[in-house]
């Protein structure tokens, strides 16, 4: 192991879920507002991962709010998320599901993974 | 602030290992540069009496001894040290404060939350245009332009001065020059692994010698 792996190690946290494109997750996102700490949830469709296992990666959840796509880009490993829930797995063919911000409503559907 | 107090050196010499991120105590993604800083050991005392001025000359990374060559070993023999593949000259106000083989890690001279100037070789780019080596515009890449697009235009004027004035920034040679970073915030300094993290890019590739100091201009 290198030292640049060395130094990711040990930034890696080991508490988070398996999750890929395709699934709805909700993460508890720590916000400090007037010097108070407080968890916001943001709950969207995984549409990317990127980074793979260094302490680098990041990953993009992108959900309608108010009618507005909204995506926001996760440090995988930051310690402002404090939990990564995964409510529903999607059956996807694809690694990046970008596609999605040119469809609505329906068209916007992923199904079920079946066991 | 270097040797006035008599024990720190002020400088080291690193390889750059690398670039990754890590997460500071407000869960900001600091950028950073891994430098394997040292151990460095002195080679040479230079004294105002013979020398005419006083530094200290310090040297980095062991290498065999078949490989160097006759006037290094001598070099090294006589500061009773292995040989060494780098060697640097540090400038310091009381040369007497070292000693001939000592042995200098990152943890002496650098400090965790300090500021520190890197000195290093920046990356050879080629013989590169001068959009790319002076940031010019270019042309427009419609409107008629034909197989000019990064081309820099005109280059003066016509009958007077009728030559092009000397420094005229053109294309060439870009990269491979020394350049120091100044001010770059030391995030981590590991003693044991002789480690140091940077906030921020340092000069030259990955596998680098570079040169840190304490930042000459800290405050301000």
């Amino acid at each position: 192991m290198n030292v640049i792996e060395q130094i990711e190690a040990a930034q890696l946290r080991d508490d988070i879920p398996e999750f890929g494109p395709g699934d709805t997750v909700r993460v508890h996102v720590r916000v400090i507002e007037g010097g108070r700490e407080r968890i916001q949830l943001y709950e969207g469709v995984v549409i990317a991962r990127k980074g793979r296992s260094g302490a680098r990666a990041t990953f993009t959840v992108r959900k309608i709010s108010f009618g507005v796509g909204v995506e926001r880009i996760f440090p995988l490993h930051s310690p402002i998320v404090q939990q990564i829930e995964v409510t529903r797995r999607g059956d996807v063919r694809r690694a990046k599901l970008y596609y999605l911000r040119n469809r609505s409503g329906k068209a916007t559907r992923i199904k079920e993974k079946r066991h | 602030m270097n040797a006035s107090t008599g024990a720190s050196i002020g400088a080291i010499i690193g390889e750059k290992l690398g670039m990754t991120q890590i997460f500071d105590d407000d869960n900001r993604a600091i950028p950073v540069t891994a430098v394997k800083a040292g151990p460095v050991v002195v080679t040479q005392i230079k004294r105002p009496e013979t020398d005419g001025y006083a530094a200290i000359q310090i040297a980095f990374k062991e290498m065999s001894a078949e490989k160097a060559g006759r006037p290094a070993t001598g070099h090294f023999a006589k500061a009773g040290v292995a040989p060494h593949r780098h060697i640097v000259e540090v400038k310091v106000d009381d040369p007497d404060a070292f000693e001939l083989g000592q042995t200098i890690s990152v943890a002496d001279v650098l400090e965790a939350g300090k500021k520190a100037d890197v000195t290093g070789i920046t990356k050879g780019k080629g013989f590169s245009g001068v959009m790319k080596r002076y940031n010019f515009k270019g042309q427009s890449s419609s409107h008629g332009v034909h197989k000019v697009h990064r081309a820099p235009g005109a280059i003066g004027a016509c009958a007077t001065p009728a030559r092009v004035f000397k420094g005229k920034r053109m294309p060439g040679r870009m990269g491979g020059d020394q350049r120091t970073i100044m001010n770059l915030e030391i995030i981590q300094v590991d003693a044991d692994r002789n480690l140091l993290l940077l906030a921020g890019a340092i000069p030259g590739p990955k596998g680098a010698i570079v040169v840190v100091r304490e930042a000459v201009k800290a405050n301000g």
